[in-house]
């Protein structure tokens, strides 16, 4: 499929998904929202690892910062439940951006495993303030948000607010398509390729590093943001490893390297968990399960069926041409 | 706060070091083998405080409880290995990916043979009784579980040097390939060490049991503290893991007594910036 092929079915998706969505009914609906908050999660963190060859196990935590920014300011200043909201949108991002940019410092000079190992340690910093912090984070039972902005628009109705978290999502879409594809993002490409040649042929790869570093983390903070007014509540568990976790899992599972891919695997994991989980009680193996197999099985993820398919179909004619019985393929 | 606290303190932190060296241990001989985070690690832990359970309850025994438990969860690790890990290769991001996938998939089969409940694995009275020592009262438990650790602590260092199955170890650590090379069977040391990680995990998971309890999500609760010894002590190394277990212990600690608001701050932060300066940690080789 050729790239405008591709963009065509992505856009189509994304209008099926914009105009079935409000007749959903309220649970779908909001499983849905969720879905595309966490897609923006899951596509910050392909920037890191399938384009820049950095797997990071900490990316909940800008989440985090995100989402406690956006309730400690609605519940303790009474402040982005107005017409502040889209302030708190811009503020939420800032922080993402600017506690990554705190954190690359330590994190970009590690690499492999380490780097791995790093950005657990730095969400667990993060879990840990969020956890044990009472006066500022509420602790163990987190905070509770008085309910979503109100200003030109009513964002309390459950499908305005879907409306918007798509907008979002749609826009970071866009803009990260844009990032991946520009002169940065094929370096960043370069970099997860082979480093040490980038380093020779004259790229600063660090800055490069921490660059991709810093914008995953604000698109981070976003996510944190509209998961915050989302759930109308922020604890710990937001935070936690397991989320970080979680959002590995989708990039893998949908495809690392593909952003769509990440997105897919957040509608999922979600799905997977949120609905499955109404209906047998042991979705659990069925995601552990699919995850295993498509480690082992699938490493380009799900994304990467259609070529799989394509490559048997043509390995199959090829071989029909050899034994001489085929009609000429297309 | 007199010297009394103090004691106290720092005895309730080297007996919860005593426990996560038992964890980091193996974690941290599994990494340096074969290069893989293992994210199922926690999952040990908690599998063997659960086979434990199911022991006590159908035996009644508490020392039976012990060795069964940890052969058992070995048994699990070995087959992951084998089965699953092996044939992956040298792909260290898909193998700990991999390991992810299992801990979920434990997680649900723990949820469902021994439900949600918060349990409890009750020692014998003899171990729980108080002892003096001086004019502090001492959990009797909390020194049985110092000694454990203390135990297989140096059994596994008799074995790691004074064995030819440890001098193949410790090579292979340096460098897997070079072992290869000079004839050692590194498939084979691989099998050993995760089997050994997973022994030690589910000890720790049955011994912890009476101290922490069992639940669902103590996998991933206690998996981030292994690390964090593992990483202080320096991957591959059994005097860094013991040295990583005693920090981390006593840091948690007095993290916990003394500013209870930014407790896990303080045991995370410096593990970060240990590993931004010294990614090898205190102990570890490259």
């Amino acid at each position: 499929m050729t790239g405008t092929g591709k963009v065509l079915v992505v856009a189509s998706v994304l209008v099926a998904i914009l105009l079935l969505t409000p007749h959903t009914g309220s649970f779908m609906l909001l499983l849905i929202t969720r879905a595309l908050v966490l897609a923006i999660l899951a596509m910050s963190l392909d920037i890191l690892l399938g384009f820049t060859g950095l797997a990071s196990l900490g990316q909940a935590a800008y989440l985090g910062v995100g989402a406690y920014l956006t309730a400690i300011l609605a519940t303790k200043y009474q402040f982005g439940l107005g017409p502040g909201f889209p302030l708190v949108i811009v503020l939420g991002f800032a922080a993402g951006a600017a506690t990554a940019a705190f954190f690359g410092l330590f994190a970009i000079r590690a690499t492999g495993v380490y780097f791995l190992m790093i950005t657990l340690a730095l969400g667990q910093c993060v879990w840990g303030l969020a956890y044990r912090w009472n006066s500022l984070t509420g602790g163990d039972n987190g905070l509770n948000l008085p309910g979503r902005p109100e200003f030109a628009i009513r964002l309390a109705d459950d499908v305005t607010y879907f409306y918007l978290v798509f907008a979002f999502f749609v826009a970071s879409l866009v803009i990260l398509y844009v990032l991946v594809k520009s002169p940065f993002g094929r370096s960043l490409e370069g970099i997860r390729e082979r480093e040490l040649r980038m380093r020779i042929l004259g790229y600063n790869t660090w800055l490069h590093k921490y660059i991709a570093f810093v914008i995953a983390g604000g698109f981070g903070g976003l996510a944190g943001v509209l998961w915050a007014h989302a759930n109308g509540h922020v604890s710990p568990e937001d935070v936690v490893l397991t989320t970080s976790v979680d959002a590995l899992l989708m990039v893998v599972l949908g495809g690392s390297g593909t952003l769509v891919g990440g997105a897919i695997g957040a509608g999922v994991v979600l799905f997977l968990r949120e609905y499955l989980s109404t209906l047998v009680p042991w979705w659990q193996y069925v995601l552990g399960g699919v995850y295993v197999l498509i480690i082992l099985y699938l490493p380009g993820g799900l994304m990467s069926i259609p070529q799989r398919i394509r490559q048997r179909r043509g390995a199959t004619s090829d071989l029909a041409i050899a034994k001489g019985l085929a009609v000429t393929p297309q | 706060m007199d010297t009394r606290f103090w004691l106290i303190q720092a005895f309730n932190g080297i007996s919860y070091g005593a426990l996560l060296f038992l964890v980091g241990s193996g974690l941290s001989l599994i990494f340096g083998v074969m290069r893989i985070v293992n994210l199922a690690h926690g999952s040990y832990f908690l599998l063997g405080g659960y086979v434990a359970l199911s022991v006590i309850w159908t035996t009644g025994s508490w020392a039976l409880a012990i060795p069964v438990a940890a052969l058992a969860v070995a048994a699990i690790g070995l087959l992951m290995e084998r089965v699953f890990l092996r044939p992956l290769g040298f792909d260290p991001l898909r193998q700990v990916l991999l390991t992810v996938g299992f801990a979920f998939l434990f997680q649900q089969a723990a949820l469902d043979i021994w439900g949600g409940d918060n349990l409890d694995i009750v020692p014998p009275a003899k171990l729980t009784q108080t002892v003096v020592v001086g004019r502090l009262y001492l959990p009797g438990y909390r020194i049985f579980m110092i000694a454990v650790a203390a135990t297989i602590g140096v059994i596994l260092w008799l074995v790691m040097e004074k064995t030819r199955m440890g001098a193949a170890v410790r090579a292979t650590v340096d460098d897997a390939q070079m072992a290869r090379g000079v004839g050692i069977d590194t498939s084979r040391i691989s099998m050993f060490i995760f089997a050994l990680g997973a022994f030690l995990a589910a000890l720790g998971g049955v011994i912890g049991g009476a101290f922490l309890g069992v639940y669902p999500g103590l996998d991933f609760q206690i998996l981030p503290v292994a690390f964090a010894v593992v990483i202080i002590g320096g991957m591959g190394s059994l005097t860094g893991a013991a040295i990583g277990a005693l920090v981390v212990g006593l840091a948690d600690n007095f993290g916990k007594a003394l500013f209870p608001e930014v407790s896990y701050f303080t045991l995370y932060a410096p593990m970060a910036l240990l590993l931004a300066v010294r990614p090898t940690g205190l102990f570890g080789r490259d």
